[in-house]
């Protein structure tokens, strides 16, 4: 697999080095199967897993629009799954009914085996839950938040202490929750969501509106919680890198249905058009004269000058565009190439950014 | 004009509109308390001022019966003299029905009034005025200093009344609105937090610090003007009690379904505004009409600060305030377990 950026004037380091890490990762990241569209090799392994979490033919309707529309979908011990689409795609109404807060309509949810008409209690205890944007009672410290919280899981002081180490705020124990930063606020909502030692941990956005830095130290909590605690986490989302590097599962979501699911790599290589060269050049340069084999799909951005090229292999298109171009004597004057991502696969599905 | 500017007028103006609760406090609100007021204090010539007489049995014509005085000031002032004992007008004058009675000794007439009290002030010039040639060289004043017949002990139990009313509404009232906005409700719901637990720490906290209010409040006005409990203090408590159940089943009814905080402000006013000026706190309530008498009594600020008032001033006892407790606890009742099915967690 050839992961190159090839940066030539004006090129950014920021994209190079972004795209390192990714590739870094990718290779630790083991593969699972997916829901919706297994595939044999993974049949064998889903089977020995217990089903936590499976939910069959859910609909939600709010006045006139269908939040979720007939959904179904099977989630395993110890997975990390992605939900991942604009606002308004139906995310947060979906991991609500599977937190027990709003009910479906029609279909059934079903989490180890129990419901939440029969067995609430039972069901609070095994879940922990973040809530899109909760916040805190103004001038209640950190400590006396989770104290509250522990308070009505029956805990005892010393899970406080577990806590405020494991999402590292022992620092601002003593900070009222309304001085804060958003970073820190939303740890401390992860924080009390684990304070019962969750077997299923629902996230709704848990890093939206966060710097890079914040996102990170979130992503490092949850990293931990995978190897150490084999806990289920579905997280909602709409940035891409956060599906991409926590979760082994992303379902992408749209107008409350799923469009796409899979692991990255499965997504692009059913849905994606392969790699994307970005490329600018100081005269208009008719690329699609050239009737090069490869590209895809052709994509001019502002006159013939700037183009985004949708190609299966960039190592084939590119020397040849630029031979091309050398030979007409037009130069090019900026170029960068990646691999595709979430964002651009869900604007060719459905012509609209994730975060939009 | 800024293209932006105007948006967000026209943006401000449709939510306003939009909303039917903001628009019904914003609105209709304001429009009802002017009505209730204008009630309570137009019309001020033709109101009628009762005045006790007392002392002898034979009194001057001109302070018996009905009479329209003060016709050559331009304001009529109608004053009702009634035949009383002495103690029947102490006892007027606790409860706010009188603010004033006459003493007829000899052939002197005694005004007994509390000089602080204004509306006692008027009524004695009025009368002085009116009837100075009966005997003028003898006419003096005794002001009412005895404890119970002043105005700050008419007003003391009504603070105490209101401190309960207003510690409930604002501080479980507000709070839950507070935590539903924030999402608290929602986040404390998915956990195995029992409800019944949740609403029963609201109201022990109103009770620990309604009483450190209460005590505070007794304390300063048994120093600084003498006020003292002259009737039974385990009647007093029972109504504490009772008057922080009711009111804290008002808040829990008030807060079950809101999470704007500009309805809640509104709730709050409504809820608390009217009675605040009905439940005769600052003054008395004689003053509205007949006809309203009878729905003021039953309002629970009313029963609280009448039943305080009765305790502190006349000295009842646990007999005494049994009915307003009973209906105090009635009206908490229902109201808290409306409240509870009708909330919303989220």
């Amino acid at each position: 697999m050839i992961q190159t950026v090839l940066v030539t004037l004006g090129g950014s380091c920021k994209k190079l080095s972004l795209c390192y890490s990714y590739v870094a990762h990718k290779i630790n990241k083991q593969k699972t199967a997916l829901d919706a569209y297994i595939s044999p090799d993974y049949i064998e392994t889903l089977m020995s897993k217990t089903p936590t979490i499976e939910i069959t033919e859910v609909t939600k309707t709010f006045k006139d629009i269908t939040a979720v529309n007939n959904l179904s979908l099977t989630i395993y011990e110890g997975e990390f799954v992605a939900l991942l689409g604009p606002n308004g795609a139906g995310k947060t109404t979906l991991i609500e009914m599977i937190e027990g807060i709003q009910k479906p309509d029609r279909g059934n949810i079903s989490i180890l085996g129990m419901n939440w008409k029969e067995h609430e209690h039972s069901l609070h205890h095994l879940i922990g839950l973040s809530l899109q944007e909760t916040k805190f009672i103004d001038k209640i410290t950190t400590e006396e938040t989770l104290n509250l919280f522990g308070s009505f899981y029956k805990l005892e002081k010393k899970r406080t202490e577990e806590i405020l180490e494991l999402i590292d705020l022992q620092e601002k124990r003593k900070a009222y929750t309304v001085n804060l930063s958003g970073g820190q606020r939303q740890r401390l909502a992860i924080g009390i969501a684990l304070l019962n030692n969750p077997r299923i941990l629902l996230l709704d956005e848990p890093t939206t509106g966060l710097d890079p830095g914040a996102r990170r130290e979130i992503w490092k909590i949850l990293e931990k919680l995978r190897s150490d605690f084999n806990t289920t986490m579905i997280l909602t989302t709409h940035y891409m890198e956060e599906a991409e590097y926590l979760c082994e599962r992303i379902l992408i979501m749209d107008r409350g249905k799923f469009i796409a699911a899979g692991t990255l790599d499965e997504l692009n290589a059913r849905h994606g058009e392969g790699d994307l060269i970005e490329i600018a050049f100081e005269n208009d340069f008719d690329i699609s004269e050239l009737n090069l084999p490869g590209i895809k799909k052709l994509k001019w951005l502002t006159g013939q000058s700037r183009a985004e090229i949708f190609v299966d292999n960039i190592a084939e298109v590119l020397p040849s565009v630029i031979s091309a171009a050398k030979a007409k004597n037009i130069k090019v004057s900026e170029l960068s190439s990646r691999k595709m991502t979430l964002d651009d696969l869900f604007i060719s599905m459905t012509g609209r950014h994730l975060n939009e | 004009m800024n293209k932006s500017l105007i948006q967000l007028i026209l943006v401000h103006f449709k939510t306003f509109f939009r909303e039917p609760a903001i628009l019904f406090w914003a609105v209709l609100f304001p429009i009802i308390m002017v009505w209730v007021l204008g009630v309570a204090f137009s019309n001020k010539g033709e109101s009628l001022r009762t005045v006790y007489v007392t002392g002898e049995s034979v009194v001057p014509e001109k302070i018996t019966g009905e009479k329209v005085l003060g016709k050559e000031t331009g304001n009529v002032y109608r004053i009702k003299f009634q035949k009383a004992s002495e103690p029947e007008a102490i006892r007027a004058v606790k409860r706010g029905l009188i603010t004033l009675f006459i003493e007829v000794k000899g052939d002197s007439l005694i005004y007994h009034f509390d000089p602080l009290n204004s509306d006692a002030q008027l009524t004695h010039l009025i009368l002085e005025r009116s009837i100075a040639d009966i005997n003028a060289k003898n006419t003096s004043i005794d002001p009412l200093q005895a404890t119970g017949t002043r105005y700050i002990d008419f007003l003391i139990p009504g603070m105490i009344a209101m401190g309960i009313m207003n510690s409930c509404i604002w501080g479980i009232g507000w709070s839950l609105i507070e935590s539903r906005m924030k999402k608290l409700l929602r986040r404390m719901v998915a956990t195995p937090l029992e409800k019944p637990i949740f609403f029963t720490s609201h109201m022990i906290v109103r009770i620990i610090l309604g009483t450190l209010e209460t005590i505070l409040l007794i304390v300063f006005s048994y120093l600084y003007f003498g006020t003292r409990i002259t009737g039974s203090i385990p009647a007093f408590i029972t109504v504490f009690l009772a008057g922080i159940f009711a009111f804290a089943g008002i808040a829990i009814l008030m807060a079950s379904r809101t999470s704007k905080t500009e309805v809640a402000n509104g709730l709050v006013n409504a809820v608390t505004l009217p009675m605040m000026i009905l439940s005769g706190i600052f003054f008395n309530y004689h003053n509205f009409p007949d006809w309203a008498i009878p729905i003021i009594q039953a309002l629970p600020l009313t029963l609280v600060a009448d039943s305080i008032r009765s305790i502190f001033i006349e000295g009842a006892g646990f007999m005494e305030v049994l009915r307003p407790v009973s209906i105090l606890c009635i009206i908490g009742l229902v109201t808290f377990s409306a409240g509870l099915r009708v909330f919303k967690w989220y």
